[in-house]
C-alpha cells in the first residue's frame, strides 16, 4: 500500500479553500471530486463546449467564483486532483474509488470532508414526469450544459434557490412563467430582524425579487403545489396551485423545477462510521463534530455543506477552518488565533441561516407529512405513499431501516438519497419527533458502480 | 405476566417460526429479541431456499420446511416471496461434475428429483451461462425467498396467535433452579419460562455456556450485492460446487449474488461488507454470467452469522439442563431450515421429542470431539 495521505473529498468551495490553505503550508493534498470539473454545485464550471462568462454564469458572484476559481487552477501542480472521481466505498482509513471506469483504492493519513448538499425534495403528484427536475438540476442544466429544462418554465417550492435559480433562468432568456413559494411572506416578516445580519446575502435576495417582479414574472407565495399536469406526450404540460387565498390556478409550461431546501451528503461519514446525531435545526442526522469541526474519528474534519446546510460564503471558511484545524493537528499551534477568529465568523453566520432556513423559507413540514396517497415517494421502486403508510400501520413501524427491508424503499438507484427525506416525513406522519424513524444506513456504493469497473484484476493504487 | 411454558432466546426466522409453532398449540410463549426480529442472518441472507447439497444430517429437516415454504401464505399470511424456481448447481470441472453425481446417489432417499445436465444441454438451456459453467444438476422444487419479510412476518404471526415477543430486549444472564429457568434482562426484570430454546444464531454459543455446555462457535458475515433492476433472464437460484459464488434475480429484476465474507463483530453486533470481497465477488459472479459486467451494482450489505466447526448447526435438547433445548449455529443454512427448525424445536419444548431425524445435529458430538481433544494434550 502506498503512503497514506491528506485527502479532500469534494472541490466545490470548501474543498477548493481547504486545498489552498494545505497548499499554502507546503501539502500536497489528493482531492476527489465527482464533478467534470471544479467549483462543487455553486460554482459549477461549463463543460468546454458550453462556455459562458463569469458574469452570466455566476451573477453577483463572478468575482468570488472567479477567485475561487483562479486559486484553484493555481495550485493544479501542488495537488493531486482526480476529477470524475466517485468514491464509492469508505473502509477504516482507505476510500474505494471508481475512477477512469476503475476501481482503485487510496489510504488516508487525513481527511477532509466536504462532501456537500443535494436537493431537499416533497413529492408531489406528476413530480416523476419528463420535464420535472429539482432546482438543483434546473441549475445544472443550464451552468453545465447551459440549456434550460423547458422553453417556458415555473419554478416552485422554497428557499432562496428558487429565486436565485428563476433569475438565472430569466436572465437567460428562457421564460419564466411564475415562482411559486410555498412560504408565506408573514414568515419574512417574521424573520426580518435576523434575516437583516444577513447583510450581502440578505441583498442578493430582495434584489432577485425585484428583478423578477419588474419583468412581470408572477411571485406568488404562501401557495400549495397541487399537481404538476401532463400533456397528451406525457410530459409536462403545465402545474396546478392552490394560492394562499384558497382558489385553484394553473401554470402551462414544459418544465418545472422545484425543491424545498439542502440537505447535506452524509453517505461517506456514514461509511467512515463516524458518529452521527439527528440535528433538528437541519432535519436530519448529521456527523457530530466540535466545536472546530473535528469529526468523531480522529484525522477526519468536516467541511462545507455536506456537514449542515450553510451555504457558499460559510462554506469557503469552514474549508479554510478544516485546513487549519488538521495543520494545527500536525503540530502548527501557531494557527489557534486564526481558527478561533474563523469560528466566530461562522457563529456570526448561523442567526442569519436559521431565519433563512427556518423562518422566512421553512420546510413545509405539514406539506410534507401530508403528502397524497396515491403520489409517488420512491420512483425506483415505485412505491406510493400510500404503500409506504399501509406497511406502517400492517407492521406498527416507523423505523425507516424496516420500512425499507418490508417495502423496498429506497433500494433503488438513488439508494434513498431522493425519496428518503420525504420518506420520513410521511412515515412521521403525527409524531413530533423526526428522529423516532431512526436513521437510515449507507450502504457500499454510494452511488452505482458498474461491475465492469472490478474486472481489471489488480486493485491498482491511485 | 412474567412467567411462560417456553422462553426463546433469539428472533431469527428459526426463534421465529418456533414462537409460532408453540403459540398454535396453545403453549405461552416469551420470544426474547436483542435487537429486531430476523435483524441478522435471518433477514439479510441471500434469499436461497434450497435442498439441493444440504449436508445428509441436514435433509431430513430440509424436506420437512420445504413443505412449511409452499404453505407459508395459509401458516403466516404473506408467501415471503417464495418461489419455485428451481435450484441450479454448477460444476466447472470434470471433478465437480462427478460431485454432483455422486450427491444424486447420497440424497436419492430424499426424493429431490435431480436431473444432470452436460455442457451441451445446460448451454441450451440456459445460454446467458459463461465457459466457466460445464454441467449442473437442476433441483425443480428448490427456490427463493426474500429473506427480509420471512422472519418479521412469523413474529407478527406468532404475536396475533398471543405470543408475547419482546423486541429490543437482551438478557444477560439465565440460570435453571427449582425446575424453572430464570432470566434475567438487561432491563432488570427477569423472565421465568418452564423450559427454554436457545436459537441465538451467532451468539447461541455463550447462552449454551451458561448452563455448562461448551461448543466452539465461529462467526461470518457472507458478502452480498445487488444490482440495479435488469430484465428477468436467470430463471433458477444458481450455486456452483465449493459454493465460492451463489447468484438469483428477484421478482423485482434485481441480481443479487454472494461471495466471500465481510467483516463480523460478534461483540459489537456489527457486520458490514468489505470493497475487496465485493470485488472478487463481481469478478466471480461475471466469469459465471458474463453480462453482468455491464449491469450497476447498487448495494452491498451483510449480517451476522453463526458457524459450528463440521458446518451444520446444533439442535436438539441440551447435553446438561433439562428442559433446555438447542438450535444455533446455522452455518448459513438457516434460511431454508428456518420454519422447519421452529417446528421442530416447538416439538421438543412441548413433547420432548420430534418425528423429524435430527439426530446427527445433536450437541453431543461436540462433547465427544471436545474430550478427544483434551485427552490429546
Amino acid at each position: 500500500m502506498v503512503e497514506a495521505r491528506i485527502v479532500i473529498i469534494g472541490a466545490g468551495p470548501a474543498g477548493m479553500k481547504a486545498a489552498l490553505s494545505l497548499v499554502e503550508a507546503g501539502h500536497r493534498p489528493v482531492v476527489i471530486d465527482e464533478a467534470q470539473r471544479s467549483g462543487g454545485q455553486v460554482y459549477r464550471r461549463p463543460s468546454p463546449a458550453a462556455e459562458r462568462s463569469p458574469r452570466a454564469l455566476y451573477g453577483f458572484e463572478a468575482a468570488r467564483a472567479q477567485r475561487l476559481h483562479q486559486g484553484f487552477d493555481a495550485i493544479a501542480d501542488f495537488i493531486d486532483y482526480y476529477p470524475e472521481t466517485l468514491i464509492w466505498n469508505a473502509e477504516g482509513r482507505t476510500l474505494d474509488l471508481l475512477y477512469n471506469g476503475q476501481n482503485q483504492r487510496i489510504a488516508w493519513s487525513h481527511l477532509i470532508l466536504a462532501t456537500g448538499a443535494m436537493d431537499r425534495i416533497i413529492p408531489v403528484s406528476g413530480w416523476t414526469l419528463p420535464g420535472a427536475y429539482t432546482l438543483g438540476a434546473a441549475q445544472i442544466a443550464l451552468k453545465a450544459q447551459a440549456v434550460g429544462i423547458g422553453q417556458s418554465v415555473v419554478f416552485f417550492g422554497t428557499g432562496p434557490l428558487l429565486y436565485l435559480v428563476a433569475y438565472q433562468y430569466a436572465k437567460a432568456g428562457i421564460t419564466v412563467k411564475a415562482v411559486l413559494d410555498v412560504s408565506a411572506f408573514r414568515q419574512s416578516v417574521v424573520a426580518l430582524p435576523q434575516l437583516l445580519t444577513g447583510g450581502r446575502t440578505f441583498a442578493k435576495g430582495l434584489f432577485f425579487l425585484a428583478w423578477l417582479r419588474a419583468r412581470r414574472i408572477p411571485v406568488l407565495r404562501g401557495i400549495t403545489p397541487v399537481e404538476i399536469v401532463a400533456g397528451t406526450d406525457q410530459a409536462v404540460a403545465g402545474i396546478t396551485i392552490r394560492t394562499a387565498g384558497g382558489k385553484l390556478r394553473h401554470f402551462d409550461c414544459s418544465g418545472v423545477g422545484f425543491g424545498y431546501g439542502l440537505r447535506s451528503e452524509t453517505q461517506i461519514a456514514d461509511l467512515l462510521e463516524l458518529e452521527f446525531a439527528f440535528e433538528h435545526n437541519h432535519r436530519q442526522w448529521l456527523p457530530v463534530s466540535d466545536d472546530n469541526g473535528r469529526a468523531s474519528t480522529c484525522g477526519v474534519y468536516l467541511a462545507g455543506d455536506g456537514a449542515g446546510i450553510l451555504g457558499a460564503d460559510a462554506a469557503e471558511l469552514t474549508g479554510r477552518r478544516a485546513a487549519l484545524v488538521l495543520r494545527f493537528d500536525l503540530g502548527e499551534t501557531e494557527l489557534a488565533a486564526e481558527i478561533d477568529t474563523l469560528s466566530a465568523r461562522l457563529n456570526a453566520m448561523r442567526p442569519f441561516r436559521h431565519a433563512l432556513d427556518h423562518v422566512a423559507f421553512a420546510f413545509p413540514e405539514r406539506l410534507a407529512r401530508n403528502v397524497p396517497d396515491d403520489v409517488i415517494i420512491c420512483r425506483c421502486e415505485g412505491l406510493r405513499a400510500a404503500n409506504i403508510r399501509q406497511m406502517a400501520r400492517d407492521t406498527e413501524e416507523i423505523d425507516l431501516n424496516r420500512i425499507k427491508a418490508f417495502t423496498r424503499l429506497g433500494m433503488g438507484r438513488c439508494q434513498g438519497r431522493v425519496c428518503v427525506a420525504a420518506a420520513t416525513a410521511v412515515l412521521a406522519g403525527a409524531a413530533t419527533d423526526m428522529s423516532s424513524t431512526g436513521r437510515y444506513r449507507c450502504q457500499a456504493p454510494v452511488k452505482p458502480v458498474p461491475l465492469r469497473a472490478f474486472l481489471g484484476g489488480c486493485d491498482e493504487q491511485v | 405476566m412474567n412467567r411462560f411454558d417456553v422462553a426463546i432466546i433469539g428472533g431469527g426466522l428459526a426463534g421465529c417460526s418456533a414462537a409460532f409453532h408453540l403459540s398454535k398449540r396453545g403453549a405461552s410463549v416469551a420470544l426474547l429479541e436483542r435487537g429486531r426480529c430476523g435483524a441478522q442472518a435471518s433477514g439479510v441472507n441471500f434469499g436461497g431456499v434450497r435442498r439441493q447439497g444440504r449436508h445428509p444430517a441436514e435433509l431430513g429437516i430440509a424436506q420437512r420446511s420445504h413443505a412449511l415454504w409452499k404453505d407459508l401464505a395459509r401458516l403466516i399470511g404473506t408467501d415471503g416471496e417464495f418461489r419455485t424456481t428451481g435450484h441450479l448447481k454448477l460444476a466447472r470441472s470434470p471433478d465437480e461434475m462427478a460431485d454432483l453425481e455422486a450427491y444424486r446417489e447420497t440424497a436419492r432417499t430424499f426424493d429431490l428429483e435431480l436431473e444432470l445436465l452436460d455442457t451441451k444441454s445446460l448451454r441450451a438451456r440456459y445460454p446467458y451461462l459463461g465457459q466457466a459453467a460445464q454441467g449442473g444438476s437442476f433441483c425443480p422444487g428448490d427456490g427463493q425467498a426474500n429473506p427480509r419479510i420471512v422472519a418479521p412476518a412469523f413474529s407478527r404471526a406468532a404475536r396475533a396467535l398471543g405470543a408475547t415477543v419482546l423486541e429490543n430486549t437482551e438478557v444477560v444472564h439465565g440460570r435453571r433452579d427449582d425446575g424453572d429457568f430464570r432470566l434475567e434482562l438487561a432491563s432488570g426484570q427477569n423472565i421465568r419460562a418452564r423450559r427454554l430454546l436457545n436459537m441465538a444464531g451467532a451468539w447461541g454459543a455463550r447462552i449454551a455456556a451458561w448452563f455448562g455446555d461448551i461448543v466452539q462457535e465461529g462467526v461470518m458475515a457472507p458478502n452480498m450485492c445487488v444490482t440495479e433492476p435488469l430484465p428477468q433472464f436467470i430463471g433458477p437460484a444458481l450455486g456452483v460446487c465449493g459454493g465460492d459464488v451463489y447468484i438469483r434475480q428477484v421478482p423485482q429484476g434485481s441480481v443479487i449474488f454472494g461471495a466471500g465474507y465481510g467483516l463480523a463483530d460478534r461483540d459489537r453486533v456489527f457486520a458490514r461488507p468489505l470493497a475487496d470481497v465485493t470485488a472478487a465477488g463481481a469478478r466471480l459472479a461475471v466469469s459465471i454470467i458474463p453480462r453482468l459486467a455491464d449491469a450497476l451494482l447498487v448495494r452491498t450489505w451483510t449480517g451476522i452469522e453463526g458457524t459450528m466447526p463440521d458446518g451444520i448447526p446444533v439442535m436438539g435438547p441440551s447435553p446438561s439442563t433439562e428442559g433446555l433445548f438447542h438450535a444455533f449455529g446455522f452455518t448459513g443454512h438457516g434460511f431454508q431450515l428456518g420454519p422447519a427448525a421452529g417446528a421442530v424445536m416447538a416439538e421438543l419444548a412441548l413433547d420432548g421429542e420430534t418425528p423429524t431425524e435430527i439426530g446427527a445435529l445433536a450437541f453431543t458430538r461436540f462433547n465427544r470431539s471436545s474430550t478427544a481433544t483434551r485427552t490429546g494434550c
